[in-house]
């Protein structure tokens, strides 16, 4: 029988209960998601179930260094996804704005992000992606940028759609963009993804909803800011990203 | 001092094809490098299957021991927009590598230089992994080192094996194969 709607939504209740549970028993807040979210049907042979092992860093771990990125490693027009093709694309253009920072507060600069996405329809422009929407010839939905000294970034891009995947009956996935972030150190590595406020399909969205943690789950959804709007021209949207760490050892270390 | 808290972590998911790898991504050694390696293998899941839509991404010293990294890995032609390749003279210590058909991907590097034991970074992404992995590739030929290195030491022998590649009959080729889930499953990382 094929895994409907209702089906996911009862195991989505059933990990929140335990969630709660686990908290009210002092158990402390989870900023990322479990890696076996069995809602989420790949990750059921993709997680590793033995313990990760821990490593404590001293000043020649590798991971506490990072690979740097410079001027060569993007053009000009990169974080404008609206101007990449002869034509403009269709949808509805937006500005996203915000800062890339350390669990300390530190901006990270002069470091790489990278953004990609369905076009307004829903689409990808991936050949796997063959769902009944249409491609645009004006969109290719990548976008690149280095963050400033203040850890700023924006984007110029188009709203993307939601689109259909096959985890269930029915899913779809509630509007997103990817983000690709390096920090100061390789262990700060993130990939993760922005939604926009008061999407509908957020409830029923296992991978959204792979994060347990209500506050958590609120740090992926950017702000809608309207004096990042432009008269006749985008509406704006507010994101400041947190990395992990870096580790106690490195910020003694004064980096 | 501010403690903010991260922002969460998501699948990369199955659809980055077009957006981060990019060409030349494993090609670490500068082209015609005299001392380049070739380190292989295959991302395998819980089941035995290839993994073909993983993201595999290597960090490493230069042979010179330097961890400082410097920028290029992803240069960019400013005419077209497209990817003019790395000058062939910089070392980036970055790589980044699509998995194939087959689960396979492929670099060609220099040996690190740092830290005592010297081994290669590799943070693992892919659809279904909700936050990325990060294991260690070591030599076969260190074996002295590998003993001394305090995470190799503090591992099951059994263990311990994952993260080691395995010199292959061409010289200066090693296999490194990442098992996701299951028997032979990699010792996989996290940093305090």
């Amino acid at each position: 029988m094929a895994l409907t709607q209702a089906d996911i939504d009862r195991e989505l209740a059933d990990s929140r209960a335990a969630y709660d549970k686990a908290r009210a028993d002092g158990a402390p807040a989870a900023d990322h998601p479990a890696r076996d979210f069995a809602p989420y049907r790949s990750s059921l042979l993709r997680h590793p179930k033995q313990p990760l092992v821990a490593v404590q860093g001293d000043p020649e771990t590798v991971e506490l260094h990072t690979p740097v990125f410079g001027h060569t490693d993007i053009t000009d027009i990169d974080n404008d996804l609206t101007i990449q093709h002869q034509g403009e694309p269709l949808g509805e253009r937006i500005t996203v704005s915000g800062r890339l920072l350390d669990s300390g507060g530190r901006p990270v600069r002069g470091q790489l992000i990278e953004l990609w996405q369905a076009n307004a329809a829903g689409r990808y422009a991936h050949l796997r992606d063959q769902h009944p929407a249409p491609l645009d010839p004006n969109f290719t939905g990548v976008g690149r940028t280095l963050t400033g000294d203040d850890g700023s970034y924006s984007f110029t891009t188009i709203k993307p759609g939601a689109y259909p995947w096959r985890n269930h009956e029915n899913a779809w996935r509630p509007a997103h963009l990817h983000f690709s972030l390096f920090g100061t150190a390789f262990t700060q590595r993130l990939i993760t993804q922005m939604y926009f406020p008061g999407d509908p399909l957020f409830v029923y969205d296992p991978i959204l909803q792979s994060v347990t943690d209500e506050s958590a789950r609120q740090r992926l959804v950017a702000t809608y800011d309207h004096a990042l709007s432009q008269p006749e021209w985008s509406l704006g949207y507010r994101w400041d990203i947190v990395l992990d760490g870096p580790s106690a050892t490195w910020i003694e270390e004064g980096r | 001092m501010t403690q903010l808290s991260p922002t969460p972590s998501h699948t990369v998911g199955p659809f980055y094809g077009y957006a981060l790898p990019f060409p030349g991504g494993g090609d670490l050694a500068p082209a015609g490098h005299p001392d380049t390696i070739t380190v292989h293998g295959r991302v395998h899941d819980g089941a035995g299957a290839p993994v073909p839509d993983a993201l595999v991404e290597l960090w490493q010293a230069a042979p010179d021991g330097s961890l400082s990294g410097v920028p290029g890995s992803m240069r960019r032609d400013p005419v077209t927009g497209g990817f003019a390749g790395r000058n062939g003279v910089d070392f980036t210590g970055f790589g980044r590598i699509a998995t194939d058909a087959d689960g396979h991907w492929t670099a060609r590097t220099l040996r690190p230089g740092a830290p005592a034991t010297p081994y290669i970074s590799v943070c693992v992404h892919a659809r279904g992994l909700l936050h990325h992995l990060y294991t260690r590739l070591y030599f076969p030929e260190n074996a002295r080192l590998n003993a001394a290195d305090p995470l190799l030491a503090a591992l099951d022998p059994a263990r311990r094996e994952t993260l080691v590649a395995t010199a292959e009959p061409q010289p200066g080729t090693y296999r490194f194969d990442i098992r996701l889930q299951g028997e032979g499953e990699t010792v996989f990382l996290e940093f305090r």
